[in-house]
C-alpha cells in the first residue's frame, strides 16, 4: 500500500516561511468554511469523520471539543502539544518545520468551534528551529488578519503564544503540560476534573497534539462523512509514521490507518540495509511494544495495538536487526523513563529504580527465575498503577519482550548458558 | 545579556517563569543559572524562591553548574544506538578526554546525554549548543571538534 499524503501533500511545494506560499495554495480557505459553520454542526462533522488523537493515546477529538464547548466558564483556552520527546518520534517535527500554516490553521477552527480566545503552543525546547520557523508563523498569521480580533471579518478573535519546553519528556502528559503553561514543574494532577473542566490556570482547556490539529483543515473540506471513509472502520483517516532504525529509507511517512507495518518498514522504507534480518520493531515510541519479524502483518489500527495493552503510540516504528540485543535496548528504554518520570506517585518514581536493577541483571547474563518473575509482576504492576501515561506506558516494552521474547530472558540467566 | 533585558521582554507574571530562564540562561557563556539571579528572578515575579529552584531542578535543560563554553549532547536513545551512537561517543570522549557529565580543563566542552532529538531519521545525531548535528560517524565527529576548537583561537 502506497503512501497517501493529506496533511503532508504540500510540503515540499511551500516554503514554511513564506505565508504567501500557504495562502496561494489554500491554507486558511477551510477556516472561512468553518467560520460560516454553526459550531455545533462543524463538531458533529469531527464526529462523523471520527477522528482520534495522534499523540498517542488515541482519544475522541469530538467528546473533549464538545466538553469544551459546553463550559460557560471563560476564557477557554486551546493547547497545541508539540512536546514531541518520545523516542523515535520526529512527525511533529516535521510538520512543523515543513508545513506551519496548516497546524496554525486546524487549531483556529478548533478554537472556533469550542469558543476559545485563547492558544498556547508548547514546543520542547530542544526542537529551535521548529521553534523559530512557528514563531515566524504566528507573526506573519497576524500581519495577515488571521490571528487577533475579528479573523478574516468574523466576530471570532483568537490570539496564540509560544511557550517552550526545557527539557522534560513528562510535560507531554496534558496535565503535566498545562502546570508547565502555568510556570510550573510538570508534575501531573489527579484526574478528574479533566482538562476541558478545569485545564490552564482553572479553565477549559482543550489540548491535542500538533498532527490531530492538521486533520482538521480536511474534515471540513470533504465532510465528516468522506473522511470516514479513509482507513479502517474503526480508525478513520492517515498516520504519519516516524520510521527509524536499521531501515534503508528512515523518515516520515503518511499512509492511511489499515497499511501493515510491514508494508511501511518493506515497501516505504526499502527494507534492512545490507542484507540484515529484522530482529524485532518498537512501535509507538519507547512506550510501546516491541514485536518479533513474524508480527510485522499487524495493521497500524487503534483497536491493534490495544490488544497489547498499548495505545497507538505517536507513530513511531523503529527497526531493529539481528545485531541488536534486546537487553542493551531494554536497559536505554528503562534508564530514559527512570530520568523522565516525574516522581510525583509511587509506582513510577520507585518502580523504574527496581525495573532497571532487574532488567540490568539479564543484560548481564545474571538473571535467575525469581528476578524473571519480579520483573513481570512488577512491569504489571506499574502499568495498572501509575498515576500518568509515563508509568502506565513504560513497562509495555518490557511485557511485551516478556510475552514475545520469553527464551532471551532464559537465555540470559546465570545458570543458563548465556550470549554473554 | 543582562538579567534586567531579559526580565523587561516578558510580562511581569509567574506563568512566563519558564520562559525567562531559558531565554536568560542562554545568553549566559557557561550555561547556568545562579543562586543571586534565582532570587532577582523570583523578587520580580512575585514569587518564593523555593518556586524557581524547584522549576530550574526539575527541568533539565537548567543548570546550577557551570558548564563548558559548547555544550555537546549526544542522544542516546533506541534508534541513535541501533546506528553506532557508541562510536560516535567514544571518538567524543577519546578526543576531549572527558567522560559524559564532564567538562574540558580549558571550559570548552561539556559532554552530556540528551534525550531524543527528534531527527532518528538521521540517526546518531548530538547538539551543541543550538545546532543539531546529524548523520553523524567517527570522522565527522572529528571534523566537527575540529573546526570548534578552530573558532577558539581565531
Amino acid at each position: 500500500m502506497p503512501e497517501q499524503k493529506m496533511l503532508t501533500k504540500r510540503i515540499g511545494d511551500i516554503n514554511p516561511l513564506s505565508i504567501k506560499d500557504a495562502l496561494e495554495k489554500g491554507t486558511y480557505k477551510q477556516l472561512e468554511k468553518a467560520l460560516k459553520m454553526n459550531r455545533i454542526d462543524l463538531i458533529d462533522e469531527v464526529e462523523k469523520a471520527n477522528l482520534r488523537g495522534r499523540g498517542g493515546a488515541g482519544f475522541p477529538m469530538h467528546i473533549k471539543m464538545m466538553s469544551t464547548a459546553k463550559q460557560e466558564s471563560t476564557p477557554k483556552y486551546v493547547v497545541c502539544n508539540a512536546d514531541e520527546g518520545e523516542p523515535g518520534n520526529f512527525k511533529d517535527r516535521y510538520l512543523m518545520e515543513n508545513d506551519p500554516h496548516i497546524i496554525l490553521e486546524g487549531i483556529l477552527i478548533a478554537a472556533y468551534a469550542t469558543g476559545a480566545s485563547k492558544g498556547y503552543f508548547y514546543i520542547r525546547g530542544e526542537y529551535n528551529q521548529a521553534i523559530s520557523i512557528m514563531k515566524w508563523a504566528i507573526e506573519e498569521a497576524k500581519e495577515n488578519g488571521l490571528l487577533g480580533t475579528g479573523i478574516q471579518g468574523s466576530d471570532f478573535d483568537f490570539d496564540i503564544e509560544i511557550r517552550t519546553g526545557a527539557g522534560s519528556y513528562v510535560v507531554g502528559e496534558e496535565f503535566a503540560m498545562i502546570e508547565s503553561i502555568e510556570g510550573k514543574s510538570g508534575r501531573t494532577r489527579v484526574k478528574p476534573p479533566f482538562p476541558t473542566d478545569e485545564g490552564v490556570f482553572g479553565k477549559p482547556t482543550l489540548l491535542n497534539n500538533v498532527e490531530t490539529y492538521c486533520n482538521l483543515p480536511f474534515i471540513v473540506d470533504m465532510g465528516g462523512e468522506n473522511y470516514s471513509k479513509i482507513g479502517t472502520k474503526t480508525s478513520t483517516g492517515t498516520k504519519l509514521i516516524s520510521l527509524s532504525g536499521n531501515v534503508t529509507n528512515p523518515g516520515v511517512y503518511e499512509v492511511p490507518f489499515g497499511t501493515t507495518v510491514r508494508e511501511v518498514i518493506e515497501d516505504l522504507g526499502g527494507g534492512v540495509p545490507n542484507e540484515h534480518k529484522i530482529k524485532m520493531v518498537q512501535l509507538g515510541g519507547a512506550c510501546g511494544p516491541i514485536i518479533p519479524e513474524f508480527m510485522l502483518d499487524l495493521q497500524i489500527d487503534f483497536e491493534r495495538f490495544e490488544e497489547f495493552e498499548s495505545k497507538t503510540g505517536a507513530g513511531a516504528i523503529i527497526v531493529m536487526d539481528e545485531r541488536q540485543d534486546l537487553f542493551e535496548v531494554l536497559m536505554r528504554i528503562v534508564k530514559f523513563f527512570q530520568h523522565e518520570s516525574c516522581g510525583r506517585c509511587t509506582p513510577c518514581r520507585e518502580g523504574h529504580v527496581h525495573l532497571e536493577k532487574l532488567v540490568h541483571s539479564f543484560f548481564k547474563g545474571d538473571g535467575n527465575p525469581n528476578e524473571l518473575y519480579s520483573l513481570e509482576s512488577l512491569a504489571r504492576v506499574m502499568h495498572h498503577s501509575s498515576l500518568c501515561g509515563l508509568g502506565q506506558s513504560s513497562p509495555i516494552s518490557i511485557i511485551s519482550s516478556l510475552s514475545y521474547f520469553r527464551d532471551a530472558f532464559h537465555d540470559r540467566m546465570a545458570f543458563g548458558g548465556g550470549e554473554k | 545579556m543582562q538579567l534586567k533585558e531579559v526580565l523587561d521582554k516578558y510580562p511581569q507574571s509567574e506563568d512566563y517563569l519558564i520562559e525567562i530562564l531559558m531565554d536568560y540562561q542562554k545568553h549566559k557563556m557557561h550555561h547556568d543559572l545562579t543562586e543571586e539571579e534565582l532570587k532577582t528572578i523570583a523578587k520580580h515575579l512575585d514569587i518564593k524562591e523555593s518556586r524557581v529552584s524547584s522549576v530550574v531542578t526539575f527541568y533539565s535543560l537548567f543548570s546550577l553548574e557551570p558548564k563548558g563554553r559548547h555544550v555537546i549532547q549526544v542522544c542516546h536513545d533506541v534508534p541513535c544506538h541501533v546506528n553506532n551512537q557508541t562510536a560516535v561517543l567514544n571518538t567524543l570522549k577519546t578526543m576531549l578526554n572527558i567522560d559524559v557529565g564532564q567538562t574540558t580543563d580549558d571550559e570548552m566542552f561539556t559532554l552530556e546525554y540528551t534525550s531524543c532529538l527528534g531527527a532518528c531519521d538521521k540517526a546518531p545525531v548530538m547538539r551543541i549548543g543550538e545546532k543539531t548535528f546529524m548523520n553523524l560517524t567517527s570522522n565527522k565527529v572529528k571534523a566537527i571538534i575540529a573546526e570548534y576548537r578552530g573558532r577558539k583561537h581565531a
